[in-house]
């Protein structure tokens, strides 16, 4: 799929031939994400489709109390310091973005006026300034107005260090300026193709200036806003209690008409996610449950007792196998697994080839994961002329057996393959999980058969994903021939996911290896196509480059994804909740409602 | 008395600081993060997380770090926790009351009912009640709390739908509503905890209240013509409950630890799920607060029960 078959697509939709929505499945397929697919469209002169979520009730109120089962629940209600999605869920009920991602990736305003675009002039050519124009007539839940100053202040707050804020890398090298009461203007120090992330979605909630000016910076801990927000949105605060209870009431001059429906809302914390599923789906005990990472057989089982339905959200989280390009064995300058080294076995293309081919993704999907793992086999459906050779997948032991055979490895005594005084003989690591445990039993079968000895292991999450760089058996140190774990896109924009493979980023003794490259794998083609992305104005050259990039990668073979982690949900069969995988899952909140 | 108190209290400290240095050590060796979800989320720089771990000074050595630690315990400050950034000791009195009610209905109940269960089985040893009684008890102790309760919720919640089985601390109703919610949601969990503790009690009440019924002055009191309620209410079970008491009040910190996983399975947000979430989340100032808690309550239980025997039989004497 190169730049002019893209161009080609955007025609047809321009054209009417093409269904929107198909032209982002597609591009999903090939590996971007649908808001930048959206964004494209956007940038062709493809008009937005602006759906609001369709919304029946006519009037404000009386829907009775909303109850939200989270199994972890929010810890605190500041948005800016959020290290997973618990505390945005819960800071989201009370605080809005200036715009939400809905599920096609289409960009909706919430305090926004409307979405800046070229047409209106208030995007840019040169993708270096945004001017956002606000909501008139907003409040918040204190009364105040809501304004560009406000707008301003998030910008100031989130940039300080001091403020220890998550989203500092998406705010610390913009520059925004109040234009009127209700403008901003957003300048980027290069052109940024990928302007809607800063105020935006899950990166963007506003918090009020006129309540924590004097807490910006290292006081920031001690604002009482962290546990008592007020924000804009459609509920207004009522009490919290970490990690159980955090409950609001209906904000009767909440912005958008005959919203919300619900008089209050509370949102439970704790226990387990089977549990939580069981509240919704078998007894009804409550309206919805959250990232059910539950076996799809129970989450079945749950379902035919006909309360409630499971909902699946696809976003960009992805299981995968990596494959070490480096020798974790030996020391090369001090280093195990230094760059400098290269993998005795994996080196040869051959074998890696052959592991591509004994990863039986359909079976993992299958037998697993179900409706909660795709197969990337998503590659695979798209229509034959996007097939391109990098990204097709199959299942094929007698393939793998010819591949290394031909490549000079041959069976031993003990059935393993080797060459010269290399065995393949593999370490496969990964944490202790059920699910994961259980593809690693699968693909050493099929290994076994093409004469691979894997070794299997696991080891504890805590340890896995701890950071500890005194642990040996950390994912980061990777000192194993292969692991496995699922890495998370939280971010609509393909440029700092896809940063991970390129070579400044390679996790190192010297950086503490705190840095993303882990596998270790190195392409000059790669970085280069990445360098360029960053400063690729024309949205549908850089989506081009993001579908190279993907296939140089998998090309290689030492990526091997395994199959898409779809986010699954419980909600009653009554609740419309609108859902999205490029969002929180209460982006939308103000437009659920009950059917009666 | 006083002095011995004062004595005690005197001993606790040494052992109270001991507990705090192997807490604090265990906790400071073992594997994980606060920040883990930063590590594995590609989207936040790392600096940000090495930013995060250098102003709470985990990348200090663990010495300076129980220093801190002591130095600010010792002024009354216990922290804030490093997930949700508020004050540990507001985090612990938000779920203390909830535990404590929990904890003291289910120890009533479990007194209410293994008293006179285990009293009218000593009284009439190997009868078909003391049989049926014993075995219950045995069935009670051996099946583990987090068993029973998942056994409850299957049947009371989802097949006959009586009980909730996610507890709410506020509930909104007010009134007689909010005292039937309240004992509604309560019934399970205090069910789980209060059998489980009084499948084991029945035990002791029943063989301490046999080794007293045999005693000389229980016939004395029998052949002095007192009825037989007398006998038992007034002679025997006074003094056959002196080592039972004894018993429940060392027992009283194991309970704190037993409920930690009732409070899991039924989503109460007493102290035990406050440790849990905080140990899934590396959160050491909690952890470290609410293990102290559970220590100090040791320590106190123990002196509570040697003043107690001392009390209940004033043949033991401090000195």
């Amino acid at each position: 799929m190169n730049e002019k078959a893209l161009r080609g697509l955007i025609e047809e939709v321009k054209a009417g031939r093409l269904p929107r929505r198909s032209f982002i499945q597609q591009m999903v397929g090939l590996g971007l994400t649908a808001p930048m697919a959206s964004m494209m469209l956007m940038q062709s002169g493809v008009a937005q489709a602006q759906n609001m979520p369709a919304y029946k009730p006519t009037k404000r109120g009386g829907g009775g109390t909303l109850k939200l089962l989270w199994w972890q629940g929010p810890v605190h209600l500041n948005p800016h310091w959020a290290t997973g999605t618990k505390e945005q869920e819960g800071s989201r009920i009370f605080y809005e973005p200036l715009a939400g991602w809905d599920a096609d990736g289409n960009l909706l305003p919430v305090l926004a006026e409307e979405i800046p675009s070229v047409k209106n002039g208030t995007l840019s050519q040169d993708g270096k300034a945004v001017t956002w124009k606000l909501k008139k007539g907003v409040t918040w839940h204190d009364g105040q107005p809501f304004t560009a100053d406000d707008v301003l202040f998030n910008w100031q707050f989130i940039r300080d260090p001091a403020s220890s804020s998550t989203l500092v890398s998406i705010y610390k090298d913009i520059e925004v300026v109040k234009v009127d009461s209700h403008t901003v203007r957003v300048f980027y120090p290069k052109p940024t193709p990928f302007w809607a992330e800063a105020f935006v979605g899950t990166s963007g909630m506003i918090i009020p200036k006129h309540l924590f000016a004097p807490y910006i910076g290292a006081k920031s801990r001690e604002a009482p806003m962290n546990q008592a927000p007020v924000g804009t949105g459609p509920y207004k605060f009522t009490d919290f209690k970490p990690g159980d209870m955090l409950r609001g009431t209906a904000y009767t001059n909440y912005h958008q008409p005959n919203r919300p429906y619900f008089d209050a809302i509370e949102m439970k914390g704790g226990g387990d996610a089977i549990s939580a599923a069981r509240a919704v789906l078998q007894t009804g005990e409550y309206d919805y449950a959250w990232n059910l990472q539950v076996e799809d057989e129970i989450l079945k089982r749950l379902e035919a007792s006909g309360k409630g339905k499971v909902t699946i959200v696809s976003g960009g989280n992805i299981e995968f196998i990596m494959l070490n390009s480096t020798d974790p064995w030996n020391e090369v300058n001090g280093e195990r697994g230094s760059a400098k080294s290269k993998h005795p076995a994996f080196q040869d293309k051959a074998v890696r080839e052959a592991m591509g081919l004994l990863v039986d993704r359909k079976g993992v999907q299958d037998f697993i994961y179900g409706r909660t793992g795709v197969a990337t086999a998503n590659f695979l459906n798209n229509p034959e002329r996007f097939r391109s050779k990098a990204t097709k997948f199959e299942f094929n032991v007698d393939k793998a057996n010819q591949v290394l055979e031909a490549a000079g490895w041959k069976k031993g005594a003990d059935g393993v393959r080797a060459k010269g005084n290399v065995k393949l003989k593999f370490v496969y690591q990964t944490s202790v999980n059920q699910p994961r445990q259980k593809t690693q039993a699968i693909v050493k079968d099929a290994c076994a058969k093409a004469g691979i000895e894997l070794e299997l292991k696991s080891v504890t999450a805590a340890v896995f994903f701890g950071g500890d760089f005194a642990n040996p058996d950390t994912y980061q140190k990777f000192w194993a021939d292969m692991q496995m774990y699922t890495t998370t896109m939280t971010q609509p924009d393909p440029q700092t996911f896809m940063e991970q493979y390129c070579s400044w980023e390679l996790a190192q003794k010297d950086n503490k290896w705190a840095k993303r490259n882990i596998s270790r794998w190195q392409n000059e083609e790669y970085d280069k196509l990445h360098t360029a992305s960053q400063s690729e104005m024309d949205a549908v050259k850089r989506a081009a480059m993001y579908i190279k990039m993907n296939e140089v990668l998998i090309a290689d073979g030492y990526i091997v994804p395994v199959v898409f982690r779809p986010r699954p949900s419980a909600a009653i069969n009554k609740l419309v909740a609108p859902l999205s995988g490029w969002d929180n899952d209460m982006w939308a909140l103000p437009h659920w409602y009950k059917e009666s | 008395m006083g002095n011995y108190i004062l004595r005690r209290v005197l001993l606790a400290l040494p052992s109270l600081l001991g507990i705090s240095v192997i807490l604090f050590t265990v906790l400071a060796l073992a594997p994980g993060d606060p920040f883990e979800e930063l590590a594995t989320n590609p989207n936040v720089p790392p600096e940000v997380r090495l930013a995060l771990r250098a102003q709470l000074g985990l990348d200090d050595p663990v010495w300076t770090r129980y220093g801190h630690w002591l130095s600010s315990m010792l002024k009354g400050d216990w922290g804030f926790s490093f997930v949700s950034r508020i004050d540990v000791d507001t985090l612990i009195m938000q779920r203390l009351p909830v535990t404590i009610v929990i904890i003291g209905a289910s120890q009533i109940l479990a007194l209410l009912v293994a008293l006179p269960v285990g009293i009218l089985a000593a009284v009439k040893p190997y009868s078909w009640f003391d049989r049926i009684a014993s075995t219950l008890s045995f069935i009670g102790f051996s099946l583990p709390t987090f068993f029973t309760g998942l056994l409850f919720i299957l049947f009371f919640s989802i097949q006959l739908d009586w009980f909730p089985f996610v507890y709410r601390a506020d509930i909104s109703a007010t009134g007689w509503q909010w005292w039937w919610e309240h004992i509604r949601q309560s019934i399970m969990p205090v069910a789980v905890l209060g059998l489980f503790q009084a499948a084991s009690w029945m035990r002791y009440v029943r063989s301490s209240v046999l080794d007293v019924v045999r005693l000389d002055y229980v016939s004395t009191a029998r052949s002095k013509g007192l009825s037989e309620r007398v006998v038992i209410n007034k002679h025997v079970v006074r003094n056959a409950l002196i080592p039972v008491v004894t018993l429940v009040a060392l027992q009283m910190p194991a309970i704190f630890g037993g409920a930690i996983v009732t409070e899991q399975i039924f989503r109460i947000p007493g102290i035990g799920s406050l440790l849990i979430d905080a140990i899934l989340r590396n959160d050491t100032p909690v952890i470290m607060a609410v293990t102290f808690v559970f220590s100090g309550l040791v320590i106190f239980f123990n002196l509570v029960a040697d003043l107690l025997y001392g009390w209940l039989d004033p043949r033991i004497s401090y000195r």
